[in-house]
């Protein structure tokens, strides 16, 4: 079935776009989370809807590379207006981002509603830049999308350790000689790219996601930013091409959605599962910790409660335990079970415990560590 | 009322009612919740809408309000892992409920008479259609009254929570010691916020709503410092704002929305240009005067730091060339500040060397005491 | 000015303002060769903006630094820098090996990445901060002095002639502050000059040789022995400073 699905001429296109689109912003994403602007793809691609726009108004054209040139310039544009508010004003990051974006597509609004009314039969299908129609997406388009992402990511190659010293440390980065603010302007220039190929698969809003969601999730799964971006780039990939499936194999689901909805799934799974930070991996940590935290009282408990009788090895009856700790019922059992386990203490035949050789040097170590 | 004015009062109504907890956005800068919750609400909008199958039912606002307050609380939630920062979660949380939205409504496009355009978008010219009736009379549009019920429960939370919300906003650790738990002030603020979203963007899409709740605000924020006039100029700004992107609307014969959120921008813009002291002309101006001030307060500290007009002067250092050597002046600066400081009566030229007389003494320590 | 030496760092009336108000007033210095050389001066002084000033990080209103008798454009692959620890997020996906090797960067210029070389540099650098057995740590996983230390280690690797490093000591434990004294004087006795904001008066006399007292202008600077002394400290502290009378003795 999935081959029959592969010989469809618009799916083939519509997968090979939605992979490229997945690549290109799951990697450049990458550095625009790490440098905590997550949310400048958003504002990049509400900025960039006046520039398609008005590039089809003078043109009267919907040639790929005029609209996304079109998108491009509105987006160098957003980006100034954001240095110059940030950089001349009180107004930080995150106001100067909420008014560029709402501005823009506020007047990108206004120029479509121009266009709807133009008498040209031409002015259809520019309103899929909003929600994205991926079905829609013809040769041409992906040749586009080939170009401006590949420029893209050898332009992130090329200036790669620049940008890894941007995104950790930009003051050491003007201290070692580079010029940082034409660095930060060509990198938010690539994630303005990324966005102005996402548009048309996934729409303005859920461009976004594209951005953030694979570099926020292939971080839970690596230490190294080499590793970081390509994984983001494959997760990207993955959700692209699943969600493009899914939106042909189901009925009424349509694209954008169903790569968000698969990006979520990733982010949901790599925040649970990732190894060491995962929400999973804390929570069996801190179990563990507090158990061995419960083990360890119990033998210096035990240890102590030695000393009043003349044997260190004096067995005691569990409920006598249970009575002397602050910690849950449940946990001096576990606690003495695992105990007994490593051969720190003993069970003798009518279930009393009492602490073994290596139990008292144990109980007799922690007393040090404490003191 | 005529239409026009029946859209017209429902806009100026809907910018104040965004301003008021648009500041404490900016404020807090937070401005991105905004466009988060705006989009987020819509999944909670359409499963109120599948349970009542009645779209002015107040269930759908309760859901929505439910899903504002389910975005703020999750991001917090996934900042709070320490796993992703508070952007990206933000970034994370609302394309995905938006997402899911667009689902449900895609699904069951067929009954639902749901337009995620119109969500977005928003057509305020259709606002007067939808009338308030009470037994038979006309009250006026639906949206006017809603919004009107929105605008005055935002104004009576922010003036019994004034002090709170204020001191949480500047200092939330000082709030916090006294007993306000700022975080129960944050989730008030987010229904608001939540509650705002909801009203406007059924007359005027969510876009206009996250303009009319950071661009007036933080056009504000450039003309006052203090909290109280910052909430009645970036509500002033957004109103008038609503006003003009309306007239030319109508003139252009273009979107609402998109006209009225231009507005907001335009008027950013000419705050941004013209604000009496932080604006970037008035910055510039006095950049200009300010820099022979300052190069002026400058001559003279260096002059009384390397013993000018005493008798343990250093005449290296005094002398006029040195200051296009060693300040960095150009040498028509050097000669512009020299001559007004000499005007002011601060220094005494002598052959080649700057002297400073009691008074240029005088003006150097107080610029270093300041 | 007059020395008698010939100058590493000569700073000539820096004056640096955020609008209308200096923060630094028309700062003159001459930093001689192969000291260690502390600013201090209460909290707003403007330590940390001297700082990075003298670096062009922070554009200066007026005045000129040179270092070596070139201007300081010249010769900004002459400075190493240890930034403020906490000026980075340690959460990023690195480990300390790659944060040294960034100590290279500046030398290799665009686009070059760092080879085989740099690596035996980079190691030896760790190895001189003692941490050779964290090179391939996530750099999150370290503790603040182990940080401090990563970062000294990229200073190293800068192979500069002047350090400039922005509150060193600060919060570190005891391992690490011994470790970086003894880094700072082995780079003294190589011949090169380090600069340090330093919070803390009581060490003063024993780590550094030179200080600058700052407080919105340059108080005095030169020999800690004839500087650092309770007439100069009150100029720059005021009254704040209690402790003074205590350990006037000690203190001059």
């Amino acid at each position: 079935m999935i081959f029959s699905i592969l010989q469809d001429y618009t799916l083939r296109h519509v997968i090979f776009g939605a992979a490229i689109l997945g690549i290109v912003s799951g990697t450049l994403g990458s550095f625009a989370v790490l440098r905590q602007r997550s949310l400048l793809g958003d504002t990049m691609s509400h900025a960039a809807l006046p520039g398609i726009a008005l590039a089809f108004m003078i043109t009267g054209s919907k040639a790929p590379f005029i609209l996304l040139t079109g998108a491009a310039l509105a987006g160098w544009l957003g980006t100034l207006a954001i240095l110059v508010i940030t950089g001349r004003t009180r107004i930080k990051e995150d106001g100067a981002q909420g008014i560029v974006l709402s501005v823009f597509f506020g007047i990108g609004l206004v120029l479509l509603s121009r266009i709807q009314r133009m008498p040209s039969a031409a002015k259809a299908g520019l309103d899929k830049f909003l929600f994205g129609q991926a079905a829609t997406l013809l040769t041409s388009d992906i040749i586009a999308m080939l170009v401006v992402g590949g420029t893209a990511m050898v332009v992130m190659l090329v200036l790669w350790k620049e940008f890894k010293l941007l995104s950790f440390d930009p003051e050491f980065l003007t201290a070692s000689g580079f010029p940082t603010r034409t660095l930060e302007y060509i990198l938010t220039f690539l994630i303005v790219g990324a966005v102005v190929i996402g548009l048309q698969t996934v729409g303005v809003v859920l461009m976004s996601a594209m951005v953030v969601a694979p570099a926020a999730s292939a971080r839970q799964w690596t230490n190294r930013l080499e590793g970081m971006v390509a994984l983001s780039g494959v997760f990207g990939a993955i959700a692209g091409i699943s969600g493009a499936l899914i939106s042909s194999l189901v009925e009424k689901v349509p694209t954008g959605p169903a790569i968000v909805l698969a990006l979520g799934c990733i982010a949901a799974c790599s925040l649970l599962f990732g190894p060491e930070r995962g929400i999973l991996s804390q929570i069996l940590r801190r179990q563990r910790n507090r158990q061995t935290y419960a083990a360890n009282r119990i033998l210096q408990g035990l240890w102590v409660l030695s000393l009043h009788h003349k044997e260190y090895q004096h067995p005691h009856a569990i409920d006598t335990l249970e009575a002397l700790f602050t910690i849950s019922r449940g946990s001096v059992r576990g606690g003495l079970e695992a105990l007994a386990s490593q051969g720190l203490i003993k069970k003798d035949s009518i279930g009393r415990f009492a602490l073994t050789p290596l139990g008292r040097e144990k109980a007799l170590a922690l007393e040090g560590e404490q003191s | 009322m005529n239409a026009h004015l029946e859209i017209l009062s429902i806009a100026v109504v809907v910018a104040i009612a965004c301003a008021l907890p648009g500041t404490f956005l900016v404020l807090r800068k937070r401005a991105l919740i905004s466009d988060a919750i705006s989009h987020a609400v819509l999944p909670g909008i359409v499963l109120g809408f599948f349970m009542t199958g009645n779209i002015n039912s107040p269930l759908l606002m309760l859901g929505a309000v439910a899903a504002g307050l389910f975005t703020a609380w999750l991001t917090e939630l996934l900042a709070k892992t320490r796993l992703v920062k508070e952007d990206a979660a933000i970034g994370l949380v609302f394309p995905v409920l938006f997402s899911i939205g667009v689902l449900l409504v895609s699904r069951h496009a067929g009954n639902i008479h749901l337009d995620t355009d119109a969500v977005l978008l928003g057509e305020l010219a259709f606002a007067p259609f939808d009338r308030m009736m009470i037994q038979g009379t006309d009250l006026g549009p639906r949206s006017l009254w809603s919004m009107s019920a929105i605008l005055l429960l935002n104004s009576v939370v922010i003036l019994l929570l004034y002090k709170e919300l204020k001191l949480s906003t500047f200092d939330s650790g000082l709030a916090q010691a006294q007993g306000f738990k700022p975080h129960r002030l944050h989730y008030a603020l987010m229904t608001l916020v939540s509650l705002t979203v909801v009203g406007a963007f059924d007359s005027v899409g969510s876009i206009l709503v996250v303009a009319l709740m950071v661009a007036p605000p933080a056009a504000a924020f450039l003309l006052t410092k203090r909290l109280a006039p910052m909430i009645f100029i970036g509500a002033l700004i957004g109103a008038i704002s609503a006003i003009i992107g309306y007239g030319v609307a109508v003139l252009g014969d273009v979107s609402i929305a998109g006209s009225m959120a231009g507005a907001c921008g335009f008027s950013f813009l000419v705050v941004l240009l013209f604000a009496p002291q932080r604006g970037l002309v008035a910055q510039q101006v006095m950049r200009r005067t300010q820099t022979l001030h300052l190069g002026v307060r400058m001559l003279v500290v260096h002059l009384s730091h390397h013993g000018s007009g005493t008798n343990q002067m250093d005449e290296n250092e005094c002398r006029k060339d040195h200051l296009t050597q060693h300040i960095a002046w150009t040498a028509s600066f050097a000669n512009k500040v020299a001559e007004s400081a000499i005007k002011q009566g601060f220094i005494m030229p002598h052959h080649q060397v700057l002297k400073l007389t009691p008074k240029g003494i005088l003006v150097a320590q107080e610029a270093m005491t300041q | 000015m007059e020395h008698n030496f010939e100058p590493v760092i000569q700073v000539n009336d820096l004056t640096v303002s955020y609008h209308e108000k200096p923060v630094l007033w028309d700062v003159d210095l001459a930093v001689p060769p192969a000291v260690l050389m502390a600013i201090v001066g209460p909290n707003g002084a403007g330590k940390t903006t001297l700082l990075k000033a003298m670096m062009g990080l922070i554009p200066a209103t007026a005045g000129e630094v040179s270092l070596f008798g070139k201007p300081r454009k010249e010769a900004m692959r002459r400075i190493g820098y240890v930034p403020q620890r906490t000026a980075v997020d340690w959460d990023f996906p690195t480990t300390s090996l790659d944060v040294v090797l960034m100590g290279s960067y500046g030398r290799l210029g665009w686009i070059k990445r760092p080879g085989k070389s740099e690596k035996i540099a980079a190691m030896s650098a760790l190895e001189k901060v003692g941490m050779t057995d964290f090179a391939h740590r996530q750099i999150s996983q370290l503790s603040g002095g182990q940080q401090q230390r990563v970062f000294l280690a990229r200073a190293l690797l800068q192979d500069s002639d002047v350090y400039m490093m922005d509150e060193p000591f600060q919060g570190v434990d005891a391992t690490t502050e011994r470790a970086i004294i003894a880094l700072l004087k082995e780079l003294r006795e190589a011949g090169k000059t380090v600069v340090c904001v330093h919070h803390d008066l009581q060490t003063v006399p024993e780590y550094f040789d030179w200080v600058t007292l700052l407080n919105v202008r340059r108080i005095a600077s030169g020999p800690v022995s004839s500087t650092f002394v309770p007439e100069n400290l009150k100029k720059t502290f005021g009254g704040r400073i209690s402790f003074l009378k205590e350990n006037e003795e000690g203190v001059a």
